[in-house]
């Protein structure tokens, strides 16, 4: 479990702060003058006293193992802060992280115990809740009746979009740049009547397309067309093979679980990422296992001010066991029971060439054709500045795959081509049709994985 | 991915565009019939040559590659220090606003002297952390060298490639272009000869430190066609290593066209106290000061010149006195601050300095003539001379001997060695206090010796018995905490508590005082920590 040589590194406890100024606060803290009687244990649980102003001190305590119920670390701390975690936990974990020195090994004390006894029994009484409800007598007649409902009210929704689409291309797209967003608006809240929420955000994405500068006309024919092709396939779900269907169905928004088997790996944690929107934060955390070889997408969501929940430091690995979700060619998984914390390790995941990556996009698409981008490592790439934009180059050949604009805005480029130095660097990220996204890189050489976003 | 496969459909998709721009209502795409069916037509077309494009990307051909950075042969840092430099990089100014600074280490305090360690020790930067250093560096010019010098020969690559980091080519020496070394003849030549006027001054620094008569031999051999101000400068640089062997170059440069390079090669010639011109201005200044025998304790008397003749001129005296200033004492200073001290103990009847300076000085003349003494002495690097006008730490501030400035016993502290140094301010805060020990303290090297330390810490602590606010202190408060020894943390302990407020206190100054005792603690363990992580101080280019 958690003995010395595996506390997390500064960066990765960096990373669980939900903003900067708590990352400044809790940096402040990582020091030993505030605090008093900190500890950890075998089984994870770090904690600590830190004296705050006035002549308080604050009990402070993580769960950093986590192993028996969500993934990733849980906090608990007595100060009045509503950010989470809040910035004596990030402290602690930063003085932890820095050795046994300023936070030793010992038994926590009879608080830390108490609230680690207090979790445990609730997530088993969840647990138990969920088992008892689903081994509970079950309205099958009324399951099937509202999930027929809502595909009714879905039919309708897409009937409404295909006209929406064939109207918008019987008098031309050149109309849509006047027409403005104020359309697209009202269509997606209709899809959103509809229950067909992954229409409902298609169809707002539509309304930004005009406004996007150069050769906007092909991304928004592109656009109405996968669209359009989402919308057949949802009409015609029943002749499509089940796996296809099970895309489409997730595509249009239909909520499902993670019903594959689950799978047992030292997953690898190759990035993690928030994707801010006003009401909800999206965070993205991309995995590997090992000796699977499979890429695997967690999703966790946090409501807005709230970092969400699920945390995974990249450049760790952990023995879990993750579960796919439905769907062709769906990376998305769920995790599940994780038999240890999650632990440094020297494994980088196997890389491909530039050819390569743009195959397997290109392979994606048969299965799932509104796919944006695949997860690719890229093995031996260096990144070569292209007139105002950036490319990576492969080290051997002279083809190259752009990066995305996105990836260009972010201040991670310029680590990226720091850590290269015109050396050529291992790089996991997104690759799609608009180009690469890198999000993590590995020195030639010994080095730990980067973080890039 | 910009390059699709050179399908037949190429010419499809351009068609299926334009209808779409125009509408099936006007254009009729490709594959349909007109009427009701074509949108959907259109869509179920551009949808296949969708999937068809995308799923037909290949890369790109590749940009010329850029040149790879220059290697970096030094150490990688550890671990544990890498850790620490993003904690101390994270803590960027502008997250929180001002106010009061509470109770925890200021991070970006401690950056400067957390690079000058690892500056000293050869450690390289993390590749990664660059562009946050290059960032700190450029929002902080106090920061810069240091920083740009941890980030190393990258950096440079790196800022050549982002014009947010100009600035670093700039401040870099040669634009990144490393500077030749001893073998490099040929480069050394044509760098000194072609190169800009920043290239030139680095160029002739870093020669002048490993080898100074190859710095100055490579300067006369280009002396003549140089501009004034250029020589100006690059007379300066021989004040690093300055020899009795480049007397004969500076005795050249007193016959200079410009009149501010002949008063610097003056300067350089006085303080080499064997040199002729150093010989010239003892017997000049000798002349002006005699022991007076006749009074009933031996007394110094003084006669200033009565002219500044050519010879004087010549040797960079400077013949027009500042307004509000006589003549005849602006030339008797001028002498005196340029005549080797050698001279005294000789001409006044075996004296110590001790003894010197504390003869009465008749007519006024005392101030002037102590006041260029102290000159000559930080000139020359004298200690025996500046220990004599320093005096006691303890004797009364404005009468010292001499009347000495804080700036000026500063400056006569910083010729003394560095334990020494330290015992004198330490005497002077234990008899003064903090309140005009700021100056001082900055001379004092880091960390603070044990009495100066201590003396620090009690004058604070009597500071707050006698009821001000810690921020009158604010200045030595933040040099305490940059500088004092972190073994002395534990000292600190008793101070951490908040007192009970006597009667006449100030309001609320004994909580303000604990948590400035609590930040200083808190800083100094954390200084401690920080040069732990750096590891056992070796030698340099030891080790693998």
């Amino acid at each position: 479990m958690t003995e010395q040589g595996v506390r997390w590194t500064a960066d990765q406890v960096l990373a669980l702060a939900p903003d900067s100024a708590s990352r400044k606060a809790g940096s402040k803290l990582a020091a030993p003058g505030p605090w008093s009687g900190t500890g950890s244990s075998r089984e994870g649980i770090v904690w600590g006293l830190c004296r705050g102003g006035g002549g308080t001190s604050y009990r402070t305590a993580v769960d950093v193992a986590s192993a028996v119920g969500g993934p990733g670390p849980a906090y608990t701390c007595s100060c009045p802060s509503r950010k989470f975690p809040c910035k004596h936990a990030l402290g602690l974990l930063l003085l932890w992280s820095g050795g046994e020195e300023a936070v030793p090994a010992g038994r926590e004390p009879e608080w830390a115990e108490q609230w680690v006894a207090g979790r445990r029994r609730t997530q088993e009484k969840r647990a138990a809740g969920a088992e008892g409800s689903a081994s509970g007598p079950v309205d099958a007649e009324g399951v099937r009746r509202r999930a027929e409902r809502r595909a009714a009210r879905i039919t309708g929704g897409v009937t409404e979009l295909e006209e929406r689409l064939t109207d918008l291309l019987r008098s031309g797209l050149a109309g849509a740049e006047q027409a403005g967003y104020g359309l697209w608006e009202e269509t997606a809240a209709r899809m959103v009547d509809a229950q067909a929420p992954g229409l409902a955000a298609r169809v707002r994405e539509l309304g930004a397309i005009p406004a996007s500068g150069p050769g906007w006309p092909v991304r928004l024919l592109e656009e109405c067309a996968l669209l359009h092709l989402l919308d057949r396939g949802w009409l015609h779900r029943e002749r499509l093979p089940a796996d296809l269907a099970a895309t489409v169905r997730s595509r249009v928004g239909l909520p499902s679980s993670a019903a594959g088997p689950p799978v047992r790996d030292q997953w690898l944690v190759l990035a993690q990422y928030d994707t801010p929107d006003p009401k909800l934060t999206t965070r993205r955390i991309w995995l590997y296992g090992a000796t699977t070889g499979r890429t695997a997408l967690l999703l966790s969501y946090g409501a807005a001010g709230r970092s969400p929940d699920v945390t995974l430091p990249v450049g760790l690995a952990m023995d879990a066991e993750l579960s796919a979700y439905p769907g062709a060619g769906q990376p998305r998984a769920a995790l599940g029971e994780q038999f240890a914390p999650p632990a440094p390790t020297g494994a980088r995941p196997p890389g491909v060439s530039t050819h390569e990556a743009a195959a397997r996009y290109g392979e994606a698409l048969r299965r799932d054709p509104w796919q944006e981008s695949v997860p690719v490592t890229l093995a031996d790439v260096v990144p070569t500045p292209d007139g105002d934009s950036w490319q990576l180059a492969d080290a051997q050949g002279d083809t190259a795959l752009p990066l995305t604009s996105a990836a260009l805005a972010r201040p991670g480029l310029w680590r990226l081509a720091a850590l290269s130095g015109g050396a050529p660097v291992r790089v996991f990220g997104e690759c799609g049709h608009r180009g690469f996204t890198p999000l993590t890189a590995w020195p030639t050489g010994p080095g730990e994985a980067v973080r890039l976003c | 991915m910009n390059t699709p496969s050179a399908l037949p459909t190429a010419a499809v998709w351009d068609e299926l565009i334009t209808a779409a721009l125009l509408g099936t209502d006007r254009r009729t795409p490709p594959g349909a019939t007109p009427g009701r069916n074509a949108p959907t037509a259109l869509l179920d077309a551009a949808a296949a040559e969708t999937v068809r494009r995308r799923a037909g990307l290949r890369p790109g051909r590749a940009a010329p590659r850029p040149e790879p950075a220059a290697e970096d042969p030094r150490t990688p840092l550890p671990t544990a220090a890498a850790r620490r430099l993003a904690l101390l990089l994270a803590d960027r100014p502008g997250a929180v606003a001002g106010g009061r600074r509470g109770a925890s280490p200021d991070l970006m305090e401690l950056l400067p002297q957390w690079l000058t360690a690892v500056n000293a020790r050869g450690f390289a930067a993390p590749p990664e952390t660059l562009p946050a250093l290059l960032d700190a560096a450029r929002a902080r010019t106090d920061l810069r060298a240091a920083a740009l010098e941890f980030a190393g020969p990258r950096a440079l690559w790196l800022a050549r490639l982002n014009p947010d980091w100009r600035f670093a080519l700039r401040a870099a020496p040669g634009g990144g272009t490393a500077l030749p070394g001893p073998a490099e003849a040929e480069r050394t030549e044509r760098l000194w000869q072609e190169g800009l006027f920043a290239e030139r001054v680095a160029l002739l620094a870093s020669i002048r430190s490993r080898d100074p008569d190859a710095a100055r031999e490579l300067l006369a051999a280009t002396w003549s066609t140089e501009r004034a101000e250029d020589r100006l400068m690059f007379l300066d640089s021989l004040r690093t290593g300055l020899a009795p062997r480049d007397e004969p170059f500076l005795e050249q440069a007193l016959a200079d066209r410009s009149r501010n390079v002949r008063a610097t090669a003056a300067e350089l010639l006085s303080a080499l106290p064997g040199s002729a011109l150093a010989a010239r201005m003892a017997v000049r200044a000798g002349a002006c000061v005699a022991v007076d025998h006749t009074q009933d304790t031996p007394t110094l008397l003084v006669e200033a010149p009565h002219e500044c003749d050519a010879a004087m001129e010549r040797d960079g005296v400077s013949p027009h006195a500042p307004p509000g200033r006589g003549e005849r004492s602006w030339w008797f200073g001028q002498l005196l601050e340029a005549a080797p001290l050698a001279t005294w103990p000789a001409r006044l009847g075996g004296r110590t300095p001790q003894q010197i300076v504390a003869l009465p000085v008749a007519d006024d003349w005392l101030s002037e003539l102590h006041a260029a003494w102290c000159r000559a002495a930080v000139r020359q690097r004298d200690a025996d001379w500046s220990r004599a006008l320093l005096g006691a730490p303890s004797s009364p501030g404005a009468g010292g001997p001499g009347a000495v400035s804080l700036a000026e016993r500063a400056k006569l502290l910083g010729t003394l060695p560095s334990s020494e140094r330290a015992g004198w301010v330490a005497g002077f805060i234990a008899a003064h206090g903090l309140s005009e020990a700021f100056q001082l303290l900055g001379v004092c090297s880091v960390p603070w010796a044990a009495p100066l330390g201590r003396a620090v810490v009690d004058a604070l602590n009597i500071a707050r018995d006698a009821g001000s606010y810690p921020w009158s202190f604010s200045g030595v408060m933040g040099l305490a905490e940059r500088c004092l020894d972190p073994a002395e943390a534990s000292r600190l302990d008793a101070l951490l508590a908040v007192p009970d407020e006597p009667e006449d206190a100030s309001p609320g100054a004994g909580g303000y005082w604990a948590e400035a005792f609590q930040r200083l603690g808190r800083t100094l363990r954390l200084r401690a920590l920080m040069a732990e992580e750096l590891g056992p101080r070796a030698p340099r280019g030891q080790g693998a």
